[in-house]
Order: structure tokens, then C-alpha cells, then sequence
């Protein structure tokens, strides 16, 4: 349940409010006099006004189908509104008290919310809510943000509807420049962002390159081009199953453009089949880019990129037949993949290539694994390029992602013991909405 | 000019999607969702240009009759069939008894199943060959893999339902998967998470730009 | 030549054989294995049965035949356990592929459970997008899906009336095969919109939600076709999945035998010392 409170007396948007301009006194004499004109503002500096209901001022009850002998339930009270916090200005939290009748069985079904530009009406239904309910959020599509509502509460029953005799309002539904709740995730991602390019700095600035630890799957990519070479037959380089938003894609493509290089120089006829469009335009760049950066322009094959079908078994039965027909000596699985990995790396050992995966999607890894000669594990893929190019720019950014693990590792350390001992505040603080 | 331009963009882009992740206001959110329903429209485009390629490489092996071409010539006519009849039978192509389901529930919907069906075969035949206890990691695989297989099918329970509950098959299993499985899945997720966030990093900071056009 | 090397020289023909029988016998023989709900089910069931009755749930269903073994007997069971409580259901696919087969199920467990199209509950279809397309759902739902299934427009359905995004509805029930599934409704919708989420997915994404589930990020979660048996077994009804059991009981007992003959062989060829 929303927690709802007075509006617009606590949140520091009395401002806001005083842009909507209506006494108090306009306001009353409004609720008795027929329909305003639509638009009609508070007065500036003015806060929410809700009328306590009195019997002279409560509405007579809707009794339209009502079932006979029923009296009509007595009219819930005291509608309060709160904007909702940390959003586009598109919601509005109200509650209100139960009316009297709801503790007499068949009294009462449930409540009628009702909002308006002015305080006479004309009248929307905005929400309906069963008995025992005593708060909702209005957040339909019609709600603009910083217009001047006014909301009523009317209470349903078998014996008719009675509207509340308070009226609540004006109520701004109002953006806020910043999510509150989201604080966390703002911190830990700058400092994630200062340790890279900390470190992307300082590896260029000493034109050195960081030490990063020998990863054996990336070192057995070039052994494994290198065997292709020896016996003759192409790479097969299968760039994942996934299109270009998923960074394994893109970063399975940095690292094509690599190996194209390398079969390049080796002169091995290389075969790239991608399953989405996008990512089959890059991966021709990729690979007319890696020829280029060897010196062998005249050596790129178009046709060696092809477009097989984003349809994952698809993709995979075109893959398993170009490892049958023109038998690849190295297939290299770099990207994205899912069910399809034991199929293609099962398949691929019955050809008898030497075969190179990497996925950050885990359920996988275990299929590699047992299949594959060498496998890149999680974020071994994302540091291939890095690794391959050795650029210090490059390798500075894994530096900056292995501190950030270091106080990854740390926080997790806190947490757990603030929680063993009951302290649940950072907890509170990484939790976000 | 021809790499300034697309690193500006991926940078203008990148930084202010990850904006939006922060600021609520309308400024911000209401261009955010524009993008992203952009990037929708142009995902669904772009299928017709690899079905433009996927028709030229196959016509061009068929007509030189390269190795295999009749299975090219039935992937085209596969294609051409599907969609023509999927363009004739209109917005209700997916209605019972057209043609388009008739394809979609005798030819789609089986292939597919058998492909994955393949998966059970293949699964055994790589147990067998590859599962060799040869050092301490690979014995806790084999160990784990064992007592995870027997614990998630009722023939485990069976079989060791005279034991006490917390020593039953199924219930070591479910403990595999809540501790130390849920430890090890953890790490992967956050070093993968941070290796994303250093890729996208790089890419939108234009540190990796091979992504563009090879020459310099 | 001992036992061991002919283990080592198999053809993996005999072992696709061997599968084979293993697993097409108790579909002919049921062997009527008991099974023993474990707790995820549980809770996937408990967070169904404590829904108020006519709730209105979201179903994503995001998968597509390959998956249909393990996911069709979640997908069906949970229809029938929320029509049986009232629910007024709303379905969506994220998934490409499976808009036309789940539409076949929710039309048959509709008919079976005398629901009426476009007032007890909607088919609004497939959206391309992935992530993209739950966010918006997070906007505006009839935005996003301003036709169904079938072409009419979602506004005059009695169904939808009042439906925003995800905040009209009590339960979101994701079940999917892959990507975009379950995760990525984690990630992109339950941190921003505190829908509450169960999950129903294949045995082999299963292991990666366990920490969701540990966070209570997902409130109950059926893994595979075993888990999809638990929640039969639940509900008291024998379905697909509880016929596949038997079968999986089998294959899985096969497997592990043929971790132990390969192991056997290589240490005979050990300790014979042959290479």
C-alpha cells in the first residue's frame, strides 16, 4: 500500500503547489454552486485543502438500482494525497478512512475514486477499489503532470453510492530530476567508471602495457588458426546467437576482427555465419577490417560472412552442416549462446577440430567445458580483445574492472556482517525502486 | 569525419540512456522511450536485409551448382513459399486451418522439437567421453553432476528413501543448487555484469572503436 | 579385450540407442514414480493460491515449441489453477516463434475451462523488442499492445478495462525458455515496478535464477520438466510432465552410469599403463 500522507505539506513542494491558485473560500462556495468552469487553479502559496464533511454538506446517495430496504452506506473521509515520489510526474498516491459501515456486514462493497479539474466537477471515475481498501495509486494515462486536480472518494454499496463530503484538492502530480532510491547504483557506478579510466590514464600515460594474467582459451585461438593453416582447411568463428544489444555480440565482433587478421596473415579461408542482420553487416566490416590490417585486402572473400537465420535451431543445423561438408579444423564459439551449445560443440568434436568457446551466459559454460578444448569463462570473453590487442588503453580497463570486484568483494563482506549483527542499513541503501 | 560522427552518436546515446536511468523527468524519459521504441522498429527492419542477403548467397551457389546446391535451391523455395503465403492470408495468417499454420505445426514446430531432442543424445554421448575424473575440480564436477541428475528425478528419491531426509538424494541436490551453486552462479553473474559495463564502457566512451568501418 | 576398453571403443551409436529405448519405454509402461514437491514449486504454487480471486495476473509466456516439453505442462497447469481462482489473465510473447503455439494453449485451456476470449482473458500476442518491449509495458500496456491476437483492438475488451502497466496487475508469471525471459524481467521490470514474479523455466536456465529466487526477487520457481511434475503433483494432476518423469528417472540414471563406465575405463587403461 502506498504510504500517503497530507499532501504538499512535507516535500518542499510548496512552490509547485503555489502555482495552482484558489482560496479556500472559493473553494467552498464552488462545492455548493453548480459545476466550475474546468482549469480552475488554487491560489499561489495556497496548501491542499480538504473540507471536513459535515452533515449539511454530504451529498445525498446515488440510490439508482439499489437493492431495496438497504440503506445507502455512510460516505468514507478525510482523502489525502501525496505525489508519488521519483517519477515523471504521472502518478498520485491517495487514502482515505474507511466509512463507518464497513464493519456492518453488507454494508459496504467498496470505494469510488473520482477526480476533476475543478472542485465542482465534472466527475471521472479514475479507480475502483473493494471494501477494506483505503488507498490507491492513480496513475492512468490521463493524469498529466503539473495540472490541478481535485479528488473525491465515494462509497459503493448494495443499497446506492454516497461521494464523500470532502472534496481534496489541488493535487500536482510533478516530475522529479532525480530517482531517489537509485543512489547506490549512481555511486558505485561512478566509482566504476573513475577506476577505468584511472587506469586507462595511467596505462597511457607509461605506454606500458598493465600485467594481465595468461588466459590459455585466448592464446589458443592463433594455435588454433594456426592448425586450420597446417592442415589446410578454414576457421569456422560462430560470433553467438544473440543480436547486436547484447555486449557478448559486440564483443564477440571486436574479437572477429582479430582473428580475421590472423587468418589473413595465415591466408585460411575463414567462415563467419551470424543469425542477425545488424550484427551480420558488422561482422563483413569486422572482417574486411582485419584483411585490411594485415595487407591482404585482395584476400577478403564477401561471401565469407553469411546470413544463416536468427531462428536458433535453424542457425544451428546450417552451422552443424558446414562442420560436416567442408570440415573447419578450428571452430572458435565466442558470444552468446543457449541451448544450442552442446549441439554445436558435440557436433564439432565428432568433425575432429580443435574447438575455442567463450560465453558469459553460465548455464553453458558446463557444455563447453566438457566439449570444447578451451573455454573462456563469464568475463575471459570481454577481456579477449583487451588481451589480443594489447593495447594499454585496453588493458587498463580490465585493471579498473578488477579493482571494482576487489570492493564488490568488500561490500558483500560489510553486508553480511551488518546483517549478522542487525544493521540493515546498507542493505536499505542498495536497494533500489 | 566518417568515425567522428557514428563515435559522437554512440556516445550522445549511450550516456543519456544511461541517464534516464536516473532522472525520472520527462526531459529525459520521454526521448528515452522514444529510443527505445526505435530501436524496435529498426530491429524488425532489419530483417529484410539479411533475408536479401540469404537470398543472394543461395541463387548465386545455385546458379553455379556449387556442392549441395539442391539443398540451397529447397532453403529459397522454403522461403519464398512462407512468406508469399503469409503476405496472401494477411493479418490473420496465425488463425486455425491457413496454410501459414499448417507450415508453423508440421514443418517449424517438429524440426525444431527434433533439433532439440538431439540435445538428450548428444548429452549422453558427452558424459560418456567427457566426464574423466582426472584431478580434485574434475572429481567435485563429476560428484556434483551425479547427485544433481539423481536428486531432480523421483527415481532418486526412491531409491534412497530409507534415509534420513536431510542425507536423501533430492534433498543434497537441492542443497547443491541453493549453496554452493548459487555462490559459484553469483560470481559469473557479477563478473560478467562488470565486464558488459567495461565493454559498453569502452564503446560508448569510443576507447573501442574497431566496431566502425576497418579503414583509418 | 576387457570390458573396460570395449567401454572406451563404444560406437556412441549403442549410447544414442540405448537412450533411445530408455526414454521411449516408460512412455508406453508408466512406471508411476512418486514425486516429492521441492520448495520453489511450493512456493510457486502458494504465491497462485494466495492470489485474491479475480485478480488480474500478467502472463509472459516466452517460448516456443523446441521448449514444448518442459514448458507447455507449466504453462497449462498455471492456467488452469488461475481460472480456477477467477483470474482475469492477460498473456503476452516476447519470444519469436511461439506466438501461435501458445495462443493454441491458452485457447485450450480456456475452452476446457469454459473462460470467455476478451473478458476472462487475452491473448495480446507477439512484440519484438525483448527488453525494450517490458519497459514499455512499464509506460503503458495498451500502448504497447493496442491490438491482441487477434486484431481487436485491446481498449474495447473487457478484460483490459482499467489496465495501465504493471501496477494493475497482482502477479506476473514468466515462463520462458531462454531470452528475453525471466532474467531480464528481473533485471528491467521488478526492480522498477515491485511486481511480484514467478517463474516457470527449462531445467537448464533453472540454476542461473537461484539466486532471484534465494533474494526473493522471484517468489516460486518451476525448473524444468521436474519442476514442472512437482507442480502437477500439487495441483493433483498427472499431465505431460508427470508422464515425462518416468522417462527423465531413466535417462538420468543412464547418464550418470555412463559417467561411471567412462571413468572405469580410463583408470583400467591406467592402470594398465597404456596411454
Amino acid at each position: 500500500m502506498p504510504h500517503v500522507e497530507h499532501g504538499g505539506a512535507d516535500d518542499g513542494r510548496d512552490g509547485v503547489l503555489g502555482r495552482a491558485g484558489l482560496t479556500a473560500t472559493g473553494l467552498l462556495v464552488a462545492l455548493l454552486a453548480p459545476p466550475a468552469h474546468p482549469g480552475t487553479t488554487a491560489m499561489a502559496g495556497a496548501p491542499p485543502i480538504v473540507i471536513p464533511d459535515t452533515a449539511a454538506r454530504a451529498a445525498a446517495p446515488d440510490t439508482t438500482g439499489a437493492v431495496p430496504g438497504v440503506p445507502a452506506p455512510r460516505p468514507a473521509r478525510g482523502l489525502v494525497w501525496k505525489d508519488v515520489p521519483d517519477d515523471a510526474g504521472r502518478a498520485v498516491d491517495l487514502a482515505w478512512e474507511a466509512s463507518p459501515d464497513e464493519g456492518v456486514a453488507g454494508r459496504v462493497d467498496g470505494y469510488r475514486l473520482l477526480r476533476s479539474e475543478s472542485p465542482g466537477g465534472p466527475w471521472t471515475v479514475v479507480d475502483s477499489v473493494a471494501a477494506g481498501v483505503t488507498a490507491c495509486r492513480d496513475e492512468s494515462g490521463s493524469l498529466q503532470r503539473d495540472v490541478a486536480y481535485f479528488y473525491r472518494v465515494d462509497t459503493r454499496g448494495p443499497g446506492g453510492v454516497t461521494p464523500a463530503g470532502s472534496v481534496t484538492g489541488p493535487v500536482l502530480a510533478t516530475s522529479q530530476w532525480f530517482n531517489h532510491t537509485r543512489w547506490s547504483v549512481l555511486v558505485l557506478t561512478m566509482l566504476f567508471f573513475a577506476f577505468v579510466l584511472f587506469f586507462i590514464q595511467s596505462a597511457q600515460g607509461e605506454g606500458k602495457k598493465p600485467f594481465v594474467r595468461r588466459i590459455p582459451g585466448i592464446d589458443a585461438i592463433e594455435e588454433a588458426i594456426g592448425r586450420a593453416t597446417e592442415m589446410g582447411r578454414p576457421v569456422l568463428y560462430v560470433p553467438g546467437v544473440q543480436d547486436i544489444e547484447d555486449m557478448q555480440t559486440v564483443q564477440s565482433l571486436i574479437i572477429l576482427e582479430s582473428v580475421a587478421k590472423t587468418t589473413a596473415r595465415y591466408e585460411t579461408p575463414l567462415k563467419v555465419p551470424v543469425t542477425y542482420p545488424i550484427p551480420f553487416t558488422i561482422a563483413q566490416e569486422m572482417v574486411k577490417g582485419g584483411y585490411l590490417h594485415a595487407g591482404r585486402p585482395e584476400q577478403y572473400d564477401p561471401d565469407s560472412v553469411t546470413f544463416v537465420s536468427p531462428e536458433q535451431f535453424a542457425y544451428v543445423a546450417a552451422i552443424t552442416g558446414v562442420m560436416m561438408r567442408d570440415k573447419p579444423a578450428a571452430h572458435i564459439f565466442l558470444g552468446a549462446f543457449f541451448a544450442e551449445s552442446l549441439l554445436l560443440a558435440e557436433a564439432g568434436f565428432e568433425s575432429g577440430a580443435i574447438q575455442v568457446a567463450g560465453t558469459a551466459n553460465a548455464d553453458q559454460l558446463p557444455f563447453f567445458v566438457v566439449a570444447c578444448d578451451y573455454t573462456l569463462i563469464g568475463e575471459e570473453l570481454f577481456a579477449a580483445s583487451a588481451y589480443l590487442s594489447g593495447e594499454p588503453k585496453l588493458v587498463g580497463s580490465l585493471k579498473g574492472a578488477d579493482l571494482m570486484k576487489i570492493a564488490i568483494i568488500l561490500l558483500v563482506l560489510a553486508g553480511c556482517v551488518l546483517e549478522t549483527f542487525g544493521q540493515h542499513g546498507l542493505t536499505r541503501w542498495l536497494a533500489t525502486q | 569525419m566518417k568515425r567522428e560522427i557514428p563515435l559522437f552518436v554512440t556516445a550522445a546515446v549511450g550516456l543519456f540512456m544511461i541517464l534516464s536511468f536516473f532522472v525520472p523527468h520527462q526531459v529525459v524519459s520521454v526521448p528515452a522511450d522514444f529510443l527505445q521504441q526505435c530501436a524496435i522498429i529498426v530491429v524488425a527492419f532489419g530483417i529484410v536485409l539479411g533475408g536479401a542477403n540469404l537470398l543472394r548467397v543461395n541463387l548465386e551457389a545455385v546458379a553455379r551448382r556449387e556442392s549441395g546446391w539442391p539443398y540451397k535451391l529447397v532453403l529459397v523455395a522454403g522461403l519464398i513459399v512462407t512468406v508469399v503465403i503469409g503476405l496472401v492470408e494477411g493479418r490473420d495468417f496465425q488463425a486455425t486451418g491457413t496454410r501459414s499454420t499448417w507450415i508453423y505445426d508440421q514443418v517449424y514446430s517438429s524440426m525444431t522439437a527434433a533439433m532439440f531432442a538431439l540435445l538428450a543424445f548428444y548429452i549422453a554421448s558427452a558424459a560418456f567421453r567427457a566426464f574423466r575424473i582426472r584431478t580434485v575440480e574434475a572429481a567435485l564436477l563429476a560428484v556434483a553432476a551425479f547427485l544433481v541428475m539423481m536428486g531432480r528425478v523421483p527415481l532418486g528419491g526412491v531409491l534412497t528413501a530409507g534415509l534420513p531426509a536431510p542425507f536423501r538424494v533430492e534433498s543434497v541436490a537441492q542443497w547443491i543448487m541453493d549453496v554452493p551453486q548459487n555462490a559459484a552462479n553469483r560470481a559469473i553473474l557479477i563478473g560478467a555484469a562488470l565486464g558488459v559495463m567495461a565493454t559498453g564502457l569502452r564503446v560508448i566512451l569510443g576507447i573501442e572503436r574497431s566496431y566502425l568501418s576497418g579503414e583509418d | 579385450m576387457s570390458l573396460a576398453s570395449s567401454f572406451e571403443r563404444l560406437d556412441r551409436r549403442w549410447i544414442f540407442a540405448i537412450t533411445g529405448v530408455l526414454v521411449l519405454l516408460p512412455l508406453l509402461w508408466p512406471l508411476n514414480l512418486p514425486l516429492e514437491p521441492s520448495p520453489p514449486v511450493r512456493a510457486y504454487h502458494a504465491a497462485i493460491a494466495a492470489l485474491p480471486p479475480g485478480s488480474r495476473v500478467l502472463v509472459s509466456a516466452d517460448f516456443d515449441p523446441a521448449s514444448r516439453p518442459e514448458l507447455e505442462p507449466m504453462a497449462r497447469t498455471t492456467l488452469r489453477q488461475l481460472f480456477e481462482k477467477d483470474c482475469k489473465v492477460v498473456v503476452v510473447v516476447l519470444y519469436q516463434g511461439g506466438a501461435r503455439f501458445v495462443d493454441e494453449i491458452v485457447q485450450d485451456v480456456a475452452r476446457e475451462r469454459r473462460r470467455r476470449d476478451g473478458v476472462d482473458y487475452v491473448n495480446l500476442g507477439y512484440k519484438a523488442g525483448d527488453e525494450a518491449v517490458m519497459v514499455l509495458m512499464g509506460q503503458s500496456i495498451p500502448n504497447t499492445f493496442p491490438r491482441d491476437h487477434r486484431g481487436r483492438e485491446v481498449g474495447t475488451l473487457p478484460v483490459m478495462s482499467g489496465v495501465q502497466n504493471y501496477s494493475s496487475f497482482a502477479l506476473l508469471v514468466s515462463i520462458s525458455t531462454g531470452y528475453p525471459g525471466t532474467k531480464e524481467y528481473v533485471q528491467q521490470v521488478q526492480g522498477r515496478f515491485h511486481i511480484p514474479i514467478i517463474a516457470g523455466v527449462t531445467a537448464v536456465t533453472a540454476p542461473t535464477l537461484y539466486p532471484y529466487l534465494q533474494t526473493g526477487q522471484l517468489l516460486g520457481m518451476l525448473g524444468g520438466m521436474a519442476g514442472a511434475a512437482e507442480y502437477e503433483d500439487l495441483r493433483y494432476e498427472r499431465g505431460m510432465a508427470s508422464r515425462g518423469m518416468d522417462a527423465q528417472s531413466l535417462a538420468h540414471l543412464f547418464i550418470a552410469l555412463c559417467i561411471v563406465l567412462g571413468n572405469l575405463a580410463q583408470w583400467e587403461r591406467r592402470r594398465k599403463g597404456t596411454p
